[in-house]
C-alpha cells in the first residue's frame, strides 16, 4: 500500500496526470490506457471472447519472494500479434513476471490466460503454445548450434529427418549457417542470442517471451535481433519482451508497460506515454559540470517543475509547457551567469517519461 | 539485407503430433551421448580415480591385507567397481546444477514435454557412464589377474546389479542438483558424504577386524550391501537374499526421490 501511495505522489508532485490519487492503484486507469484497440476490441464481449482475442490476459498476477513482493498484483492485456513491451529497471519484477506467464513461476495470486489457456488449470496446454528465451542463453553448450535444434526439434515430435531439415533451416534463416557444427561455446555473444531466439521458434508459437533480449549486446547484434523480432512479429507471432533500454521499447513495441517496483505505473504506446508526461520539454546542455546545481536550480525556479540531470552530468532536462516559458528559462540562466552550450525544445524522451513516472532514472536504480 | 533473417524463418510450422514420453526420455539419452562425444574428457575424471585405487590399494596394501597381490585383487575388484559408478553419479548431479544455472532447464521445462524426460536422459547418460567406466575397470583387474570365477554370465549379472546401483544413486544427486546452485559444492557434498559410506564398508577390507560399533554400521552400509551381492555375483556364489538387500537401497532411493525430483523441478 506505501507503493502505491508513494507512486500516487510523484505522480501529483510532477504533475504529469490529473487523475485521482484514489484510482491510482488500478494502474491501467492512467488517461491513456484503454485507447489501445486491443483494449477496444475486448470491451463488452463475453469473457470467452476476452481471452481469445488477446494472446495475453492476466488480471492481479502476484509473486512473493519470502518477505518481497516481486510482482505485486500486475494486469496485462496483449493483443495478438503485437510486440509489447514491458519496461523497467533491474529488479522491478519483470523477469519474475514473464516467468509466470512462461509457467516457470506458479503466481501466488490473480490469474492469466496465455492464448486461451489458463495459466493455472492448463499449463501443459500453455507450453504447447509458447516460446520462451530467458536472459541467459538457454543452450548446451558443449553440443554444436545444430544439435541444440535438432534436440528441441525432437522434443517437439519431429522425426529424425524433419528435425535436421528444420534445423537446417533455421540455421539459413538466421544467417548462422557458417556455425551450425561448431559447438556453442565458440559463439559469440550476439550469435548465441540469435539460436537462442532460433531455438524458441523451431515450432511457431503463439506467444515468444523474450527477456532481455539485447541484454549485453553490441549495436550491430543488437540492431540485427531488432529487426528479427519485428519480422517474427510480422508474421503474427505475439513478441512480449521485457527490456531495461527504452530505446529498445521506443523502437520496436507498439504498446509498453513501465514496471517498477512490481507494479505497473503506466501502459499506452510510447507516443501516448511522451503525451502524458508534457507536450514540451527543454534540454540544456552545459560547457562543463561546473555550473550545473546552480543552473538546475534557475531551470527549477523558472520553469517551477523538477530538473532532471543527465547521468553524463552536463545536460539537463525539464518540463516547459511553452515556447515562450523555455525561452524565459534560458533568459533566466543567461541572467544568472550561465551560458548553455547548446540548448533545444522538443518531446520528452523516455527516459525522461520513465523519470517523471519513477522518480529515478532506469539506469540508475535505487538513486532517485 | 543479407543479414536480416530470410522469409524462410517466418514460415509458420505448426506443432507436429505429440511425442512419447518414451521419445522424449530418448531424445535426452541421446543429449547424453552427445555429451560424451564432444566432451570425451570427462571419462578421464570418471576412471582415473577408480584406476588409481585399483593399483594402489593392490600394489601397496594388497600383500599386506590379504597375503598377496593377486588374492587382494580377486576381493577388491568387485568392490571397487560399486565405488565406482558410487561416485561417478556426482557428476551427474554436477552437470544437472550446470543446466539449471546455465537456464537451459528453464527452457526444457517451458516446453510441453514429459517432465522426467529430461532426469531419464541424465539417467540413460549415467548408465553409459557407467558401464563404460565399469568396463574400463574391469578390463584392467582383467589384465592384473582378476579372474571372475561364474564366467561371462556371473559378471553380466554384476553389471546389470552395477547400473542398478547406479541409478538409485544417481537420485540423490539429481535431487542435491537441483537443491544446490553451484556444481562444485555438489561435488564437495557428494564426496563428503560417499567417502565415508564408501570407506567404512567392506570394499576394501573385511570388517572383521574392526571395533564392534564400527562392524555394526559397516554391515548395515548399503554399500556394504551392494559390494556383497556384486562379490557373490561376480564369483558364482550369490543368494537372492543377497542380491535382494543390496537392491533395497537403490528401490527404496528411487521411490522416495524420483517423486521428490519431480516435484523440484516443477516448485517456484
Amino acid at each position: 500500500m506505501s507503493i502505491q501511495l508513494k507512486s500516487c505522489a510523484k505522480w501529483n508532485k510532477h504533475d504529469i496526470s490529473n487523475h485521482d490519487c484514489s484510482c491510482a492503484h488500478n494502474h491501467t486507469s492512467v488517461p491513456f490506457a484503454g485507447q489501445g484497440h486491443g483494449h477496444e476490441a475486448m470491451k463488452d464481449t463475453t469473457p470467452h471472447d476476452q481471452t481469445v482475442a488477446s494472446a495475453i490476459r492476466a488480471r492481479g498476477l502476484v509473486k512473493r519472494f519470502g518477505p518481497l513482493e516481486a510482482v505485486a498484483g500486475v494486469d496485462l492485456d496483449v493483443p495478438r500479434g503485437m510486440i509489447f513491451a514491458v519496461l523497467g529497471p533491474n529488479g522491478a519484477g519483470k523477469t519474475t513476471l514473464i516467468r509466470m506467464l512462461g509457467t516457470l513461476l506458479r503466481p501466488d495470486a490473480g490469474d492469466a490466460t496465455v492464448m486461451g489457456h489458463d495459466l493455472r488449470t492448463a499449463p501443459h496446454e500453455v507450453r504447447g503454445e509458447i516460446a520462451m528465451t530467458g536472459q541467459f542463453a538457454s543452450l548446451d553448450e558443449d553440443l554444436t548450434g545444430r544439435e541444440n535444434l535438432i534436440l528441441l526439434a525432437r522434443l517437439w515430435g519431429f522425426g529424425r529427418r524433419d528435425a535436421r531439415a528444420r534445423a537446417d533451416e533455421l540455421f539459413a534463416a538466421f544467417d548462422l549457417s557458417h556455425a551450425a557444427r561448431k559447438r556453442v561455446k565458440d559463439y559469440s555473444g550476439g550469435m548465441r542470442r540469435r539460436l537462442d531466439i532460433a531455438a524458441s521458434l523451431v515450432v511457431t508459437p503463439g506467444v515468444l517471451f523474450l527477456d532481455e533480449p539485447t541484454t549485453g549486446l553490441d549495436p550491430t547484434a543488437r540492431q540485427r535481433v531488432w529487426r528479427m523480432i519485428r519480422r517474427l512479429a510480422a508474421s503474427g507471432v505475439t513478441v512480449l519482451l521485457t527490456t531495461q533500454y527504452l530505446e529498445e521499447a521506443d523502437q520496436l513495441a507498439e504498446r509498453i508497460a513501465v514496471i517498477d517496483h512490481g507494479r505497473k505505473i503506466a501502459e499506452g504506446s510510447s507516443r501516448e506515454l511522451k503525451a502524458a508526461t508534457g507536450s514540451g520539454f527543454l534540454h540544456v546542455t552545459l560547457a562543463g559540470a561546473g555550473a550545473l546545481e546552480r543552473a538546475a536550480r534557475v531551470l527549477e525556479q523558472a520553469l517551477s517543475a523538477p530538473v532532471q540531470i543527465s547521468a553524463e552530468g552536463a545536460r539537463l532536462s525539464v518540463p516547459a509547457p511553452t515556447a515562450a516559458a523555455a525561452n524565459e528559462a534560458v533568459a533566466a540562466l543567461l541572467a544568472a551567469g550561465i551560458t548553455p552550450e547548446e540548448f533545444s525544445l522538443g518531446s520528452p524522451s523516455l527516459e525522461e517519461v520513465f523519470f517523471a513516472l519513477t522518480g529515478q532514472s532506469p539506469e540508475t536504480e535505487g538513486h532517485p | 539485407m543479407s543479414t536480416a533473417p530470410r522469409p524462410a524463418t517466418l514460415r509458420h510450422v505448426a506443432r507436429p503430433p505429440r511425442p512419447s514420453r518414451l521419445s522424449n526420455a530418448l531424445v535426452f539419452g541421446w543429449r547424453a551421448i552427445l555429451k560424451f562425444r564432444h566432451v570425451p574428457e570427462q571419462l578421464f575424471d570418471l576412471v582415473m580415480t577408480p584406476i588409481m585405487f585399483t593399483l594402489l590399494f593392490t600394489f601397496v596394501f594388497g600383500g599386506a591385507l590379504a597375503g598377496s597381490t593377486g588374492d587382494y585383487l580377486q576381493f577388491f575388484l568387485p568392490g571397487i567397481l560399486v565405488q565406482t559408478v558410487v561416485f561417478n553419479a556426482v557428476y551427474s548431479g554436477m552437470g544437472l546444477s550446470t543446466d539449471i544455472g546455465k537456464g537451459l532447464f528453464d527452457r526444457f521445462r517451458s516446453l510441453p514435454i514429459w517432465p522426467l524426460a529430461p532426469f531419464a536422459g541424465l539417467m540413460a547418460g549415467d548408465v553409459l557412464r557407467h558401464l563404460i567406466a565399469g568396463g574400463i575397470i574391469l578390463g584392467i583387474g582383467l589384465v592384473l589377474g582378476y579372474r571372475p570365477e561364474a564366467g561371462l554370465a556371473g559378471t553380466a549379472a554384476a553389471f546389470a546389479l552395477l547400473v542398478a546401483i547406479g541409478f538409485g544413486t544417481g537420485w540423490v544427486f539429481i535431487v542435491l542438483g537441483l537443491v544446490i546452485r553451484t556444481p562444485t559444492t555438489v561435488m564437495t557434498l557428494g564426496f563428503t558424504v560417499l567417502f565415508p559410506l564408501v570407506f567404512a564398508s567392506n570394499i576394501m577390507v573385511d570388517p572383521a577386524t574392526m571395533p564392534g560399533w564400527l562392524r555394526a554400521f559397516v554391515e548395515v552400509n548399503p554399500v556394504t550391501l551392494m559390494t556383497t551381492a556384486m562379490r557373490g555375483l561376480m564369483a558364482g556364489h550369490a543368494t537372492l537374499a543377497e542380491i535382494g538387500l543390496a537392491l533395497s537401497a537403490p528401490v527404496a532411493l528411487t521411490l522416495a526421490l524420483a517423486p521428490v525430483t519431480l516435484w523440484l523441478y516443477r516448485r517456484e
